[in-house]
């Protein structure tokens, strides 16, 4: 077992713990958008930030990668951390305004204005798509391309992955909605069943293995009929 | 090349090659590292080799091919030993003559480095102003060696810091050695360099642990490394070799980017010759202890310069930064505890045990020990590699190393530690370099760039170049070093095009204190840098943007006009290289430019020879 204070309280957890999980054990709430339980932590939307540490070796770390350590200070809503996710999710706003999830996180922080040039980007590479791919899915369809502003997430040369098995899981972990479906043309879609009023794999033949995460799928129940 | 199977017969061998070697005759040393093979060294190697040939003065006179010597604005330079003479910018012709002038005895008077100042040439290289201050003992080794001979390395004394480890037999002994230097990391952060060791040392968890040289030299205007691994390769591998001793390492990695070819081929060509020899591999010098090193490429990503991510790239995977902890150390390439240093904190290892860590301690000052290698370049004299001691000031570096400033411009600024780093204004420039001094004026040492800037240079403009940089070189991992670095570039090319308002200056320093805050790696913590460091000293140049819509350097287009003053003598000489045609006017009459078809490339004024344009 750890001892560590988060916002002053002493608390003791078992070592490997990370600094989200003990917050939110303790009824700390911490907002997340990268993080999803049964997927490993990434530490990419950079939301859940705490500070640690004292005077001037404070610094601010994502809870959900950081490890407990013994004696730790945790402070989960310090005047730095909550203009720090002020500013991601104002960020955030900026690039991906649609997403539901950023709203009402956007909206829970009071941010009342949204100062940078509006764009109407969808992905946010919170990764969680292409963990579940890996992790859950065991499938390793889709990663990361590119880096800097050129990074995006999708299959090898945007053609249809052989390892894909058009699960849509990628889809149903989304906070923000990338992968949404394109229907019709099966070398690039991700099915997507739920949400099409004609489901795409009564007609065509390529969508005979799928395995959905919608269970049972509307689409495949009606086929087996 | 027999394999050397023990101690003593590295003593031996070394007592034979100095035994063979004559120095009373002559050496022609061309500097042919990437800088001076750009500036043609190849051809003047090509024409020496031909005279010596020719007129049959092989045993007369030597040729050694060396890396980069440091003082690149004078490439292709020639320097003569044992005498020291030192010619620059030497031309193809010049060179018959100072082979003919060396048969002779003689030296050429008129191809000498003149000094501006006093306009006298100067024989010695050990004279010129550049040399004199610096304090070259990493540098003055590249001179001695040809990096693709290990005899010659072994010759000047190498690879008996090796020999004196592995007959001392201590292996705890060398961890403390280093850690009484005071040595710290060269790679910017300066970690002292033997606690890295030590906490290696004491890692137990798993079998094996790594050694890594980080190569992945990516800020823009810095190459002290590529130097190093390009002039010398074997003090980087010894360095390795005394490391892994210490630390009970099992396997090295050097990682060097794909763009240092020289520097690969180079290494390539050591790392063979130190194993055929058994300075390396399973059994070196017939004491049992084995150490490999294997080269590993880059890429090309500037991030995997940061030690988290350059083990990903090592593993095979994408250069991506993790968290730390677990720090390497404990949990590294493969899980193995890894210890990352920079070439050049692998450099001075060697230097370390041959003139004993008190003696190292003795250079620098108390908590900076040793020499910094820093790569000067901008609007200065001498541009160059430059080692000095730390603990000099802004000032002896730009003005007695590197001359000051060109032309009568006036020096604004340096900046330091790449796209990491800050800009220092003139008026701080008595500040002593050292890790702390540079952090509290909210640079970086970083791997020592050096960029010297004038009056001509916006600071809008470098912030905003440095921020297009990292928006490209950031990973794109966390959210807001992606995001922060695009938008305050988006706010910068707003400033720098006269569209920012007061609100923006907030705005971008806001996010930049966001950006440092919440990041992952250290590329996304200094991102800002460039910033927060313009900001906090140049807030002026800013305003002056955003209120007065000018730029005061004249460098910002969308802000700046072009005009003909009375100086113009109507030579037509920017009439016609004018690619816009916007200059109006006949001939020995005054021009104008027509601002509606002025594209702002400044053309006409780098060839008006009247200073008779102007920018406004």
């Amino acid at each position: 077992m750890v001892t560590l204070y988060i916002n002053g309280l002493e608390v003791s957890v078992e070592e490997g713990t990370t600094l989200l999980d003990a917050s939110r054990f303790f009824g700390f709430p911490i907002p997340t958008l990268c993080h999803m339980e049964g997927l490993s932590p990434y530490g990419a939307c950079r939301l859940c930030v705490v500070e640690i540490g004292e005077g001037s070796n404070a610094k601010l770390v994502t809870s959900c990668t950081y490890p407990v350590t013994e004696g730790l200070q945790v402070r989960t809503g310090s005047t730095r951390v909550v203009k720090a996710r002020r500013m991601i999710l104002e960020l955030l706003l900026a690039s991906c305004p649609q997403s539901k999830t950023i709203q009402d996180l956007a909206s829970a922080y009071e941010i009342r204005q949204q100062r940078f040039k509006q764009e109407y980007e969808d992905c946010i590479l919170c990764g969680r798509c292409v963990r579940m791919c890996e992790e859950q899915m065991a499938a390793k369809a889709i990663g990361f391309r590119g880096r800097g502003e050129k990074r995006s997430i999708g299959t090898p040369f945007d053609l249809h992955s052989e390892v894909c098995r058009l699960c849509g899981a990628c889809m149903y972990v989304c906070p923000a909605c990338q992968l949404r479906c394109t229907y019709t043309t099966p070398e690039k879609a991700i099915c997507g069943g739920c949400t099409n009023l004609s489901p795409p794999c009564l007609e065509k033949e390529t969508f005979d293995d799928m395995m959905c995460y919608m269970a049972p799928c509307v689409a495949c129940e009606i086929k087996k009929d | 090349m027999d394999r050397l199977k023990s101690i003593d017969d590295l003593l031996m061998l070394q007592k034979r090659l100095i035994a063979d070697k004559d120095p009373s005759i002559p050496t022609i040393v061309i500097p042919a590292g990437t800088c001076g093979q750009a500036s043609g060294a190849n051809d003047l190697i090509r024409i020496t080799k031909r005279e010596l040939l020719c007129k049959g003065l092989t045993n007369k006179i030597h040729l050694r091919i060396t890396g980069c010597h440091g003082f690149c604005q004078m490439e292709p330079s020639v320097a003569v030993e044992p005498y020291g003479t030192f010619y620059p910018k030497v031309g193809l012709k010049d060179m018959v003559r100072i082979i003919e002038a060396i048969a002779e005895g003689e030296v050429i008077k008129d191809l000498l480095f003149v000094d501006q100042e006093t306009e006298k040439p100067i024989e010695k290289q050990s004279d010129i102003p550049f040399f004199q201050k610096q304090v070259r003992t990493i540098l003055a080794r590249n001179e001695k060696v040809d990096p693709i001979r290990i005899f010659d390395y072994i010759e000047n004394g190498g690879y008996l810091s090796l020999a004196k480890i592995l007959s001392n037999g201590n292996p705890h002994w060398v961890v403390e050695e280093v850690k009484a230097s005071g040595l710290r990391g060269r790679g910017g952060a300066g970690f002292p360099t033997g606690l890295k060791w030590e906490l290696l040392t004491k890692q137990t968890n798993g079998n094996g642990k790594f050694l890594v040289c980080n190569g992945d030299e990516g800020d823009p205007g810095a190459y002290m490394d590529r130097s190093l691994l390009e002039g010398n390769p074997h003090s980087i591998i010894e360095g390795m070799v005394i490391g892994a001793y210490g630390t009970g390492a099992t396997e090295g990695v050097i990682y060097v980017r794909n763009e240092y070819p020289l520097a690969i081929k180079h290494l390539t060509i050591a790392l063979r010759q130190a194993n055929e020899l058994g300075l390396l591999g399973e059994d070196i010098l017939g004491t049992g202890y084995p150490f490999k090193i294997r080269l590993v490429r880059g890429a090309g990503a500037f991030v995997c310069g940061e030690e988290t991510a350059l083990m990903r790239s090592i593993e095979g995977k994408m250069g991506e930064p993790s968290q730390r902890p677990p720090f390497p150390v404990q949990k590294g390439i493969d899980g193995k505890p890894t210890v990352i240093n920079n070439v050049e904190t692998w450099a001075n290892i060697p230097v370390i045990i041959q003139i004993s860590a008190q003696e190292f301690f003795k250079m620098g000052t108390k908590k900076n020990s040793g020499t910094k290698i820093f790569s000067l370049v901008g609007k200065i004299k001498n541009t160059g590699l430059v080692e000095v001691p730390m603990g000099i000031t802004i000032d002896e570096i730009v003005n007695d190393i590197g001359g000051g400033p060109v032309d009568k411009l006036k020096i604004k600024a340096v900046q330091t530690g790449g796209p990491s780093g800050g800009c220092i204004p003139a008026k701080m420039f008595d500040m002593a370099i050292d890790y702390e001094s540079l952090t509290q004026a909210g640079s970086i040492m970083g791997s020592g760039g050096m960029i010297v800037m004038d009056e001509n240079t916006c600071m809008v403009d470098i912030a905003k170049y440095f921020m297009n940089f990292l928006k490209d070189e950031s990973c794109g991992k966390c959210f807001t070093c992606r995001k922060g670095t695009q938008r305050m570039y988006e706010i910068l090319n707003d400033i720098s095009m006269g569209k920012g308002t007061l609100g923006s200056l907030d705005l971008l320093e806001e996010l930049a204190t966001a950006v440092k805050d919440t990041t992952l790696c250290g590329l996304g913590q200094t991102a800002p840098n460039p910033v927060l460091s313009t900001l906090r000293y140049f807030r002026n140049e800013y305003l002056e943007h955003i209120i007065h819509q000018r730029c005061p350097a004249g460098v910002c287009k969308e802000l700046i006009t072009y005009s003909i003053n009375e100086n113009c003598t109507g030579c037509q000489l920017c009439l016609r290289t004018c690619s816009a045609e916007a200059v109006i006017g006949k001939k020995k009459e005054l021009h104008r430019i027509d601002p509606a078809k002025c594209i702002k490339c400044g053309a006409c004024k780098s060839v008006c020879k009247f200073n008779a344009v102007d920018v406004r």
